[in-house]
C-alpha cells in the first residue's frame, strides 16, 4: 500500500527583486541624501570633540538629571566621539544597502580533498628523503638527536622554579606569639578590655616588635577581629572559653574559604559574614559555619590582659589561618 | 554671678519643660513599642540608657518611628520636627545616662579632621559593609547597610557611638573623637565628589557597569545586526 511519493522539484532561487533606488533615479538620489547626512553628522559629532577640548574648561561641573554633578569637559568629548564614529559607521551601512549593487552571486564550492596524483607524489617524495638521510641505518644519530631534542623541550621546566621562594612553613604561622599585644589598625593603639563595649568590634593587628615592619603579606595573615558579646550568650566549649576575655572574642579576619576580610558584623544577629561569597559564621558558637561555603570555622585567637590590662594574645592560632591549602595538616 | 545663677536656673527649666514635652510625645508615638516608662516590650527594646544621640539618630533620620515590621527601618521623612526631637531626646536622656548628641563635637570636623586618615580609617572599619565609596551595601536576609550620601555629620557620628541596627559600636577608645572627625570629614568629601567620567552608575563598582553593557550594550549591538542582515527596499 506504499504511495508513491511525488518527487519535489527543485524551487531555485527566487526572483531578483529591485530595490527602489535601482529603478527610481529620484529614490537613489534621496538615498544619496541620507548618506551624505549621515557623514554630515559624524563630521558634527568631531567639531564637538574638537569643540569641547578647545573652548570648555576642564573644571566646568553641569548637574545633569538621573547623572548628578557631571564633568562638561568629559561628557561632550565622549557624545562628540560617539556620534563621530557612530554615524561613519551607520553612513556606510545605509550605503551599503541601498546604493551598491545587491545582484546575488553564486560561487561554487570545491572539493577540499587534493587530487590523487599531487597526494601520491607528497607521500613518495617524504620517502625518498627519509631514506636518502638513512635514519634508519645510523641508530647512534638518531637517538642522540631524540635525546637532545627531548632535553632541549624540557629545560624551561627549570624556569618554573623562579616563581617564587618555596611557601615552606609561612602559611601556617602568624606574627601572633604569646604575649603580643593587639593594637588597632590603623593607629597602633593597644586596647584595654574597657575600651569595648558590649556590641562594638575592632580591627586590631599585632603589635610590632623593634625590628619588625608590617608587610603586605603579613597583613594579609595577621588581621584580627576583636568583638565584645555578653559573657552568659557564649556557647563555647571550657577551653574555648577560657579563650576568651569577659565577653570579648577574637578571630582572624581572614575568610576560611578564599581568604577574603569577613569584618561585616550584624551587632543584632551577631553574625559575621563575609562579602565575597557570602559565607556566615556564628560569633558566640567560635564562628561555626552557618551558611556559605567557607569549610571550617574562622580560627580563634586565645586572648587574656596582661599585668597592666592591655589585651594580649595568650598563644599564637592554633591552626593556620585563612583558606585551605595542599599541605595543611589540619 | 547673679546672671550666670539665673542663666543656670532657666536653662534647668528649659530642661525640665522639654523633658515633659518630650515625656507626652514618648507616651503618644513610642510607649505602644517601648512601654510606658520606656522599659521595652516584647517587639522593641529598652530605652534606658540608650542615651539623646540613639534617639536624635533614630527619630532625626525618620528611622523610628517604625513604618512596619520589615527586617530593617530604613531612612524615611522624619515624622517629628526638631524641636519634637530634641525633646524626645531630653526625655531619654532623663530617664539614665548615655551618649550625647554630638552637636558641638561634630562642629569642627572641617577644622579637626583629616581626610586622608579618614579615608583609611573608613577602609579598615566601614567599607566592608558601607562600600568603598559609601554607598552601602547588602547583609544577610533582607538587611543592608544604608547608604552615607545623606548623611549629616551629627548623624554619622551618632551612628558610630550607639551601634543602631546591625551596625556595631565603635566606641570613642578604638576609633578616637578626633579619627571620628577625621572619618565625617572623609564621608562629606565623598558625598561632594563630582562624577568626572560620566554617570557613576551608582559607584558601586564593575558589577553595574558590566550589567548596563551586557544588556544595554550588547542589545544594542544585536539591534545592529538585524538592521544589518534586512535587506533594503
Amino acid at each position: 500500500m506504499s504511495k508513491e511519493i511525488e518527487r519535489l522539484s527543485d524551487p531555485g532561487l527566487p526572483d531578483h527583486v529591485h530595490r527602489k533606488a535601482d529603478v527610481d533615479p529620484r529614490a537613489a538620489k534621496k538615498a544619496e541624501r541620507q548618506v551624505a547626512i549621515l557623514f554630515s553628522l559624524s563630521v558634527i559629532g568631531t567639531l564637538l570633540f574638537v569643540g569641547s577640548y578647545l573652548w570648555i574648561p576642564a573644571t566646568t561641573f553641569l548637574f545633569l538629571p538621573a547623572m548628578g554633578s557631571t564633568n562638561a569637559q568629559q561628557l561632550f568629548l565622549g557624545l562628540g566621539l560617539t556620534l563621530a564614529t557612530l554615524f561613519i559607521g551607520l553612513g556606510a551601512i545605509h550605503w551599503a544597502k541601498t546604493l551598491m549593487p545587491d545582484n546575488e552571486v553564486i560561487a561554487e564550492r570545491h572539493e577540499f580533498r587534493s587530487e590523487e596524483k599531487d597526494r601520491q607524489d607528497f607521500v613518495d617524495t617524504v620517502k625518498t628523503q627519509a631514506a636518502a638521510a638513512g635514519l634508519g641505518r645510523r641508530p647512534l644519530i638518531k637517538r642522540t638527536l631524540g635525546i637532545a631534542l627531548g632535553l632541549v623541550s624540557a629545560s624551561p621546566l627549570l624556569l618554573l622554579r623562579d616563581l617564587g621562594p618555596l611557601p615552606k612553613k609561612s602559611l601556617e604561622q602568624t606574627s601572633w606569639e604569646k604575649g603580643t599585644r593587639l593594637v588597632t589598625d590603623p593607629g597602633n593603639l593597644p586596647i584595654k578590655a574597657s575600651d569595648l563595649e558590649v556590641g562594638a568590634v575592632a580591627q586590631v593587628l599585632p603589635e610590632l616588635k623593634s625590628n619588625q615592619e608590617r608587610t603586605l603579606n603579613n597583613l594579609a595573615k595577621d588581621a584580627v577581629l576583636l568583638i565584645r558579646i555578653r559573657p552568659e550568650e557564649f556557647e563555647l566549649s571550657p577551653e574555648r572559653l577560657s579563650w576568651t576575655h569577659e565577653g570579648i572574642i577574637a578571630f582572624s579576619k581572614i575568610c576560611t574559604h578564599m581568604g577574603c576580610a569577613v569584618a561585616l558584623y550584624e551587632q543584632q544577629t551577631k553574625h559575621l559574614l563575609c562579602p565575597c561569597h557570602q559565607s556566615k559564621f556564628d560569633v558566640p558558637r567560635a564562628a561555626k559555619v552557618i551558611f556559605g561555603p567557607a569549610a571550617r570555622p574562622l580560627p580563634q585567637l586565645a586572648i587574656t590582659v596582661d599585668s597592666d590590662g592591655y589585651l594580649i594574645a595568650q598563644k599564637p592560632f592554633s591552626e593556620p589561618v585563612g583558606p585551605s591549602f595542599w599541605e595543611r595538616s589540619s | 554671678m547673679a546672671s550666670a545663677g539665673t542663666q543656670k536656673s532657666a536653662n534647668a527649666l528649659a530642661r525640665t519643660t522639654s523633658v515633659d514635652e518630650g515625656r507626652q510625645i514618648f507616651l503618644r508615638g513610642c510607649s505602644s513599642c517601648h512601654g510606658i516608662n520606656a522599659e521595652g516590650g516584647d517587639i522593641a527594646p529598652s530605652l534606658i540608657g540608650v542615651g539623646a544621640a540613639s534617639v536624635d539618630f533614630q527619630v532625626g533620620t525618620g528611622r523610628m518611628p517604625l513604618a512596619d515590621m520589615s527586617q530593617q527601618a530604613a531612612r524615611k521623612r522624619p515624622l517629628y520636627n526638631p524641636e519634637q526631637v530634641a525633646a524626645l531626646a531630653a526625655y531619654v536622656a532623663s530617664l539614665a545616662p548615655g551618649p550625647e548628641i554630638p552637636n558641638q563635637v561634630v562642629a569642627s570636623y572641617e577644622r579637626d579632621g583629616n581626610t586622608a586618615q579618614g579615608g583609611e580609617l573608613f577602609r579598615t572599619n566601614c567599607a566592608m559593609c558601607h562600600n568603598f565609596s559609601g554607598q552601602g551595601g547588602a547583609l544577610s536576609q533582607g538587611k543592608y547597610a544604608p547608604s552615607l550620601m545623606g548623611s549629616t555629620p551629627a548623624q554619622i557620628y551618632e551612628a558610630m557611638i550607639t551601634g543602631p541596627q546591625s551596625m556595631p559600636v565603635f566606641g570613642d577608645k578604638v576609633i578616637s573623637p578626633a579619627d571620628k572627625l577625621s572619618i565625617i570629614k572623609w564621608i562629606k568629601a565623598a558625598q561632594n565628589e563630582p562624577n568626572l567620567g560620566g554617570a557613576s552608575l551608582g559607584r558601586i563598582g564593575p558589577v553595574t557597569e558590566g550589567l548596563l553593557v551586557w544588556t544595554l550594550g550588547l542589545g544594542l549591538l544585536i539591534g545592529i545586526a538585524v538592521w544589518l542582515a534586512t535587506k533594503a527596499r
